[in-house]
């Protein structure tokens, strides 16, 4: 395998082909991840500037900022574009897309031209999306709720209706194509019990991307049939009941937060093993409560209807039920942390995110048991301790996820190494301002200050200044990254192969792979997370 | 060690795609992967399955008139045809199996027609309630009875409720069916291109899933939507 | 291992279950002219459900598989949808229950 001096005129997956044309029409998962990474984090950005603009309005216990109906469309915008459009495709199609192929030795994905529509159907969405909120925006909130979508918010509803639907299609290919790939396209020797924890966490999330999207896809369909034909399925004029939109709606909604916060624990899986050296303590545990989580989740939709008006003994069932969920993810936390008791752990950016995950998500999980209990739900639902609890662990979960793994595979995806230094750094702005913004939210909500308010009273005013204040910090932390990434890829340190020394077969290949993944084709016959077979090999730097 | 694949010793066929090791292991993936998109449109006609029960069991007697003013003869001739192209499809597949290129387009040309008898029916049943003023939002009016009760006050909105949904699950698995049709050109084009054989023929295997498919969420709809009470 | 590739059913299956099919079709309707209270649902819903086993299982190639995990997806499917029916029911069914 002879190759030239400088590792960076390898023939690799980035310059094995130029043009637009190489990159908009391709087919390789890893070139499809990268065009995924620029819209997604496009998104980010819009959703953030909605974040900015609310917390700057609510500066102040007035409503001085901008008006009611203005402020409406501000969350309206920041929730439907950062659940649709950020949080359920960051970890699987931009991580998962890159490393699924790799991880269990296949040359690409089953399917790589349905990967490529993925990816333009979501763009589709996107641009749909951007037009509603250039044009206007909805003030239904992102949940949609029927009867005010459909007989009273803007015309705007069924635009950005039809962009979430077209978007789902994206989330449902990615979905199916893992599943199959997965099942179908493993190296010789790569058995389930040998596939890296976050495969089976995306394969857990596909199961969900495949049977739960397609219910909002036709409740979106349904909304438009109502919006546009005067249909009547969820208008109370007719007979109809808006909760029934509610149960469709939730019945995947709910399951999407496990889309959202699956992927990103196979990624903390990934990272925790790594940085402490050490097998995964309990591998099947975790594994499984995988598949756990993603079942359980369908069991439990309406405690986000527990005050809409359904019936007690509906309430008490999904109550009961939702108690349930907390366990296999508390089993996933037990098992990170046994990872670490007498691992070698260091300290390095990725594990600094693993950290901050493993903090943040116990404390939004935890926030979550209060919710599932219905008599404090009644007292703390649509408050403010609701936005904490699911910020703490979409944000404080996903997001510190996603950037934990973003700075743990940037090497092998652009063969550069990001500035150690200005990572940590990052890590610890982006730790600090995420707990300043969300914290006091916790507090406000428990005091009574209700969500999607544009205005509360002056007594709240503190915790409030103190959470736009966290919110500018983790702005930064958010920014910093940005910069010093994108610097990295002219400047950084040329990295190795396995710059980690970590196990996978993903670190068997070269950074950046080349376009099939792998020079020979790979034959597994080692366990997952054999770190004590990888103690003694040099690093290769 | 289940489905991992090592190469099978024979010249590639001109079929096999890159990043697959034989034709076997692509045949197995895209037949895994329509199965998986069949459970998509499982769960999308699903939430409609859901809308529908809740308001029959909630209106029942309403929905039941409802019902009964939609002509049976229409659909059952419909259930029929469905079940025909069916079979025509199958025995298409099976001409692909056993690659009998002729009579795989001539059962492919059966299906499609009695998919587009179906289409045609159905185009007469929607113009039918078109006439009798029972779509919902263009001047809806219901002034039929239940039978068994003529005294019973039938309920205009309830009513409409039903149509809404007849429409809507109907409207949404003819839809499939225009899309079926589509399908089924492209393989009639393909086969008389000639570019199935016994070593590869799953786009005639996964579209005829599919149709399968569409066939099945008939099955269900014909007694769902015209026989809730005929007595 | 190998999906439906080397049976083939023969015709004369396709044609016995094409046939029963449409014989069920015509006992659904001649069925639910008749009295049977609330039965008449469940006994519509149970000749659907074996109509939809037939092409399901012959049509379908179901039967014929050694692939397990064919059964698997589809019986997943089911459960998921029952999930959708049963609990949503279990709203609308007990509201009228205080």
């Amino acid at each position: 395998m002879a190759t030239a001096v400088v590792p960076q005129q390898r023939t690799n997956y980035l310059n094995a082909e130029h043009g637009v044309k190489s990159w908009l029409l391709t087919t390789d998962h890893k070139r499809i991840a990268i065009l995924y990474m620029f819209v997604v984090t496009f998104f980010f950005f819009i959703g953030g500037i909605y974040a900015l603009l609310i917390r700057l309005e609510l500066l102040t216990p007035a409503g001085d900022l901008v008006q009611a109906d203005t402020y409406n469309r501000l969350f309206s915008g920041h929730g439907i574009v950062m659940v649709f459009f950020f949080l359920i495709p960051v970890v699987p199609a931009i991580l998962g897309n890159f490393l699924v192929p790799i991880m269990i030795g296949a040359k690409d994905l089953a399917f790589p031209r349905i990967n490529l529509l993925s990816w333009y159907l979501y763009v589709i969405a996107g641009g749909l999306m951007l037009h509603v909120i250039l044009t206007g925006g909805v003030d239904t909130g992102w949940t949609f709720y029927t009867p005010y979508s459909t007989a009273f918010a803007s015309p705007k509803v069924v635009e950005a209706g039809m962009a979430a639907f077209i978007n789902g299609f994206s989330s449902i290919f990615t979905g199916l194509n893992f599943i199959v790939t997965v099942h179908r396209m493993r190296a010789p020797g790569m058995t389930w019990s040998r596939l890296p924890l976050f495969i089976w966490a995306n394969y857990a999330t596909s199961l969900i991307m495949v049977l739960g999207t397609p219910v909002i896809a036709i409740t979106l369909v349904l909304l438009v049939l109502e919006r546009v034909f005067r249909l009547g399925i969820f208008d109370p004029k007719l007979g109809g009941d808006p909760l029934l939109f509610q149960h469709l709606f939730w019945f995947y909604s709910h399951p999407a937060v496990y889309i959202m916060i699956l992927p990103s624990m196979g990624v903390i899986s990934e990272l925790i093993a790594c940085f402490s050296r050490k097998r995964i303590f309990g591998f099947q545990f975790v594994a499984l409560s995988s598949v756990a989580i993603a079942v359980l989740g369908f069991l439990v939709w309406a405690h986000h209807m527990f005050v809409a008006g359904m019936s007690v003994y509906a309430a008490l069932i999904f109550s009961f039920l939702t108690f349930f969920i907390g366990v296999p993810s508390a089993i996933k936390v037990f098992n990170w942390t046994a990872t670490m008791y007498k691992g070698s752990v260091t300290y390095e950016t990725p594990m600094l995110y693993a950290f901050g995950f493993i903090g943040l998500f116990t404390i939004g999980g935890l926030t979550g048991l209060f919710l599932a209990t219905l008599g404090v739900d009644i007292h703390v639902t649509d408050t403010y301790f609701v936005v904490a609890h699911f910020h703490y662990v979409m944000v404080g979960g996903v997001v510190m996820a996603y950037l934990g793994g973003l700075h743990f595979w940037w090497p092998k995806i652009t063969g550069r190494m990001y500035p150690e230094g200005m990572g940590k750094l990052a890590a610890l702005i982006g730790f600090i301002g995420f707990n300043l913004t969300f914290f006091p939210q916790f507090i406000l909500g428990y005091v009574g200050m209700p969500r999607r308010y544009y205005q509360y009273p002056p007594e709240f005013q503190m915790l409030n200044v103190l959470s736009t204040a966290g919110a500018t910090i983790l702005g930064v932390g958010y920014l910093f990254p940005m910069v010093y990434m994108l610097w990295s890829l002219r400047y950084g340190e040329i990295a190795p192969d396995n710059p980690w020394n970590a196990a996978g077969l993903e670190w068997k290949t070269t950074s950046p792979p080349p376009t099939f993944n792998f020079h020979e084709d790979p034959i597994v016959d080692f366990e997952a997370y054999n770190y004590d077979e990888l103690k003694d090999i040099p690093d290769e730097r | 060690m289940s489905d991992s694949h090592v190469a099978v010793a024979e010249p590639a066929h001109r079929e096999l795609r890159h990043h697959f090791v034989d034709m076997e292991q692509q045949a197995n993936t895209a037949s895994l992967g329509m199965w998986l998109f069949l459970v998509t449109e499982i769960m999308f006609f699903g939430g409609m399955f859901c809308a529908y029960l809740i308001y029959r069991l909630k209106y029942f007697n309403d929905f039941a008139a409802a019902s009964q003013s939609i002509d049976v003869r229409w659909g059952a001739l419909n259930t029929a045809v469905l079940l025909v192209s069916s079979f025509t499809m199958a025995m298409a597949v099976r001409c692909a199996q056993l690659g009998k290129q002729k009579l795989l387009v001539v059962f492919l040309l059966f299906t499609m027609l009695f998919g587009a008898t179906f289409l045609g029916v159905k185009a007469k049943e929607y113009y039918d309630k078109y006439e009798e003023h029972h779509i919902p939002g263009l001047n809806f009016n219901f002034d039929g009875k239940l039978l068994g009760h003529p005294d019973y006050p039938v309920n205009q909105r309830h009513t409409e409720m039903f149509f809404s949904i007849y429409f809507a699950m109907t409207g949404m698995h003819a839809l499939h069916m225009i899309i079926g049709l589509g399908l089924m050109a492209y393989l009639i084009i393909a086969s008389i291109q000639g570019k199935f054989d016994t070593r590869y023929y799953t786009p005639v295997e996964n579209i005829g899933l599919y149709w399968h498919f569409v066939d099945v969420v008939w099955i269900y709809l014909f007694p769902l939507l015209y026989l809730i009470s005929r007595k | 291992m190998s999906e439906q590739e080397h049976h083939i059913v023969p015709v004369w299956l396709y044609l016995l279950i094409g046939s029963t099919l449409l014989f069920f079709t015509w006992v659904t309707y001649a069925v639910s002219k008749i009295d049977l209270g609330a039965f008449n649902t469940v006994v519509a819903l149970c000749i659907a459900s074996f109509k939809a086993t037939l092409v399901v299982l012959i049509f379908m190639h179901v039967k014929y598989t050694s692939e397990k995990l064919t059964k698997a997806v589809i019986i997943s499917a089911l459960f998921f949808l029952g999930l959708l029916l049963t609990l949503s029911l279990a709203d609308f069914g007990t509201r009228n229950w205080l």
